[in-house]
């Protein structure tokens, strides 16, 4: 499982990224000079929509929150050896299930009760979601990448279906549920700060960050802390090995499955019940997939996925001051660089991590294994 | 005689829709069996399906369109090989990342060079789209139900890139199964060492394999937008690539079989159209999300193994380090 070459740990873990991240940077400058902008010019504009003010740095750590939520839940599945292409459709299903408690009880009950309720709520879908392609790969050998991708299609079928069938409000036109009742919006950062006298521009960031958080720490200690972690990530890494120390890999990879789901399907508190207000179509709006480049590029560890979320938010945020401010890009050019960046991180990293080890003869691996980096989805 | 007329309007729908996802899936099928997993499907028709409407606005060319169609994925397709094969990176995520940057380099890229907000124009010109061929006597025909109507609707009155796609499913049968070619290259997707033993390499078998599922996907992509359709939109494939994958997985990694499943796939989709808020006997209204569901559904049963049992090649999704 280990990449075809070794490096030192700061090296693997914080300059390679690095090197992929500029890598991708510098190709899409290639593409802002074919648009016929200027990439220096791009890239002030994106820093500055994205942390010159207190607005953007909302913003940005409200699309952070999102791909916090998704990278997790990439990553947890990838210890296990898993990779969940199905973070999308976890986040959107359990995002419904969220949404349906705020529905339910947001004119009915207190935040202190409806939020609970509605992160158990969000976690039992997602993870439920995720249940049937871990079931089918831990059983049946269904190649979990494959059943992921079908779930997503199933999961955008059904719930076009609940919004424009069911949860949708009498006498309206787009498929929408009518709003929460006002208990269950989850406080934005500015409301809170105001209460202990800072002031801060209004942003859509909100209350679900500080439980992203929360739920960074909590897999870090699950993963690396736990007797449950240990046997996770030896599966995850042999699974003969597994087997000898008594660990079944066929219930690791549905409890991992059934975390992943969970962990994604908490976006819903941010999107919905931190700023939508309501359930809407498409709420996820990519995020399980950006959850996959923010996996990769925060290597599967809570602190890195802290940092490439917030890295991608601001990528999100700055990439709509350029479009606002650049008349030949439109925010398409964000989808650009996240694909640059999976594919730097995820799928070249070779092209940099080679000649990197070159530099440290001492620690080439004797004999190379083929998968680099990732372990090979089964 | 208006159910008759209905069936016949619908299955020709069909065969238009299939063409795509059998254009990609028989693409999927070269790559598959070579041994590199084809999640690309969507990105590299997305791909084509922009180049081949930009060319072709520009140029008036259908036939320029459809070369840069070919052209665009072919160059995708280079980027996955040399990800996944010279550089051994993981197959999944190289196709994913394809994937994700050409959905957002086609609007972007649009929106640069035509201005329409990330579409390119409107191809109305003579010459800029592949329009349907009619056979001799195809209109006489149709005022005689049958077989006039079934020659009229399903034989003729497709385009150029229909019929090819129909010739291609006993083509590439014949070079999988019947050639030198085709043996080593799914030898190569079942076991590279041995291939490798044999003194054949297997860097150059996946890259032509892959290259040839470039091709195909840029014909795929072509019909999307200059046959389909008139101009390329955002996010046009929707998902086709995906369900061509599907399709290939449901028909086994076999060319008649994945054929039929694209007909199965492509008949639901045309189904969904009609039956979009009739009332149907004994089941009332069925939703149209549920019908648009069904292919995935039946993908998912059958990787289950609960409708029959598909089995991949078995050296798929694993790069291959030759022994030093």
């Amino acid at each position: 499982m280990s990449a075809s070459a070794k490096l030192p740990r700061w090296a693997e873990r914080g300059l390679l990224p690095l090197i992929n991240l500029a890598a991708a940077l510098i190709l899409s400058g290639v593409v802002v000079k074919i648009l016929g902008e200027s990439p220096w010019a791009a890239l002030k504009l994106l820093v500055s929509g994205a942390l010159g003010t207190q607005e953007g740095i909302g913003y940005t750590l409200y699309y952070a929150t999102n791909f916090i939520f998704t990278g997790l839940g990439v990553a947890v599945a990838y210890h296990a050896g898993l990779f969940n292409i199905g973070c999308e459709g976890q986040a959107y299903v359990g995002g419904l299930g969220s949404g349906l408690v705020a529905l339910w009880l947001g004119d009915r009950a207190p935040l202190l009760v409806v939020l609970p309720v509605a992160i158990m709520a969000g976690a039992a879908f997602g993870a439920a979601w995720a249940l049937i392609p871990a079931w089918l790969q831990a059983r049946r050998g269904s190649h979990i990448v494959i059943t992921t991708i079908m779930f997503n299609f199933i999961a955008a079928s059904l719930m076009t279906y609940l919004l424009v069938n069911v949860l949708i409000k009498p006498g309206q036109q787009s498929p929408e549920s009518r709003e929460f009742g006002a208990n269950a919006f989850l406080p934005a950062a500015h409301e809170l700060f105001a209460k202990i006298g800072i002031t801060f521009s209004p942003s859509p960031w909100n209350l679900a960050f500080a439980i992203a958080l929360l739920a960074a720490a909590l897999v870090w200690v699950l993963v690396w802390r736990t007797r449950w972690g240990y046997a996770l990530r030896v599966a995850g890494q042999n699974q003969s090995a597994a087997v000898y120390a008594g660990i079944s890999p066929s219930r690791i990879i549905i409890q991992a499955m059934l975390l992943s789901g969970a962990l994604a399907g908490c976006l819903g508190l941010n999107e919905l019940l931190g700023s939508q207000h309501r359930i809407l179509i498409d709420f996820p709006s990519g995020a399980g997939f950006v959850g996959i480049a923010v996996a990769l590029m925060g290597r599967n560890h809570p602190v890195g996925i802290l940092v490439a979320a917030v890295l991608f938010g601001a990528l999100a945020q700055g990439g709509s001051q350029l479009a606002f401010d650049l008349p030949k890009i439109n925010r398409d050019m964000v989808v650009v660089i996240q694909g640059l960046v999976i594919l730097f991180c995820g799928a070249l990293e070779n092209v940099f991590r080679t000649p990197l080890a070159k530099l440290w003869p001492g620690r080439l691996a004797r004999s190379p294994q083929p998968s680099g980096g990732m372990p090979v989805p089964r | 005689m208006e159910t008759y007329t209905l069936i016949v309007l619908t299955l020709a729908a069909t065969i238009r829709v299939a063409t795509p996802l059998l254009l990609a899936a028989i693409a999927g099928m070269f790559s598959e069996r070579s041994g590199v997993v084809d999640l690309g499907l969507e990105g590299k028709m997305l791909g084509a399906a922009f180049a081949a409407a930009a060319v072709s606005a520009a140029t008036g060319s259908a036939w320029a369109g459809l070369g840069a169609g070919i052209a665009a994925a072919v160059l995708l397709a280079l980027l996955l090989a040399f990800a996944t094969v010279s550089q051994r990176g993981n197959q999944v995520v190289a196709a994913m990342a394809i994937n994700i940057m050409v959905a957002g380099l086609g609007p972007t890229l649009a929106l640069a060079w035509f201005n329409l907000g990330g579409q390119t124009p409107q191809l109305d010109g003579p010459g800029q789209r592949f329009t349907s061929l009619v056979w001799p006597w195809a209109s006489t025909a149709a005022e005689h139900p049958f077989p006039g109507l079934l020659y009229a609707q399903l034989l003729s009155g497709h385009n150029l890139i229909v019929y090819a796609a129909a010739a291609l499913v006993p083509a590439s049968a014949w070079v999988l199964f019947r050639t030198r070619f085709g043996l080593r290259l799914r030898a190569v997707g079942e076991n590279p060492h041995a291939v490798d033993t044999a003194g054949i390499s297997v860097t150059g078998l996946r890259y032509q394999a892959i290259l040839i599922s470039g091709v195909l996907c840029g014909v795929a992509g072509t019909y999307l937008s200059t046959a389909a359709s008139a101009g390329f939109t955002r996010d046009m494939t929707a998902g086709k690539g995906y369900l061509a994958l599907a399709a290939l997985i449901f028909g086994k990694w076999k060319p008649y079989p994945t054929l039929f499943a694209c007909l199965l796939f492509a008949f639901t989709d045309a189904l969904a159209s009609r039956l979009q808020g009739v009332a149907l006997p004994l089941v009332g209204v069925i939703p149209v999300q549920a019908i648009l569901a069904l292919p995935y559904v039946l993908t998912v049963l059958l990787l289950a193994g609960f409708v029959g049992k598909a089995t991949a090649p078995a050296a798929i999704g694993v790069p291959y380090a030759k022994e030093k």
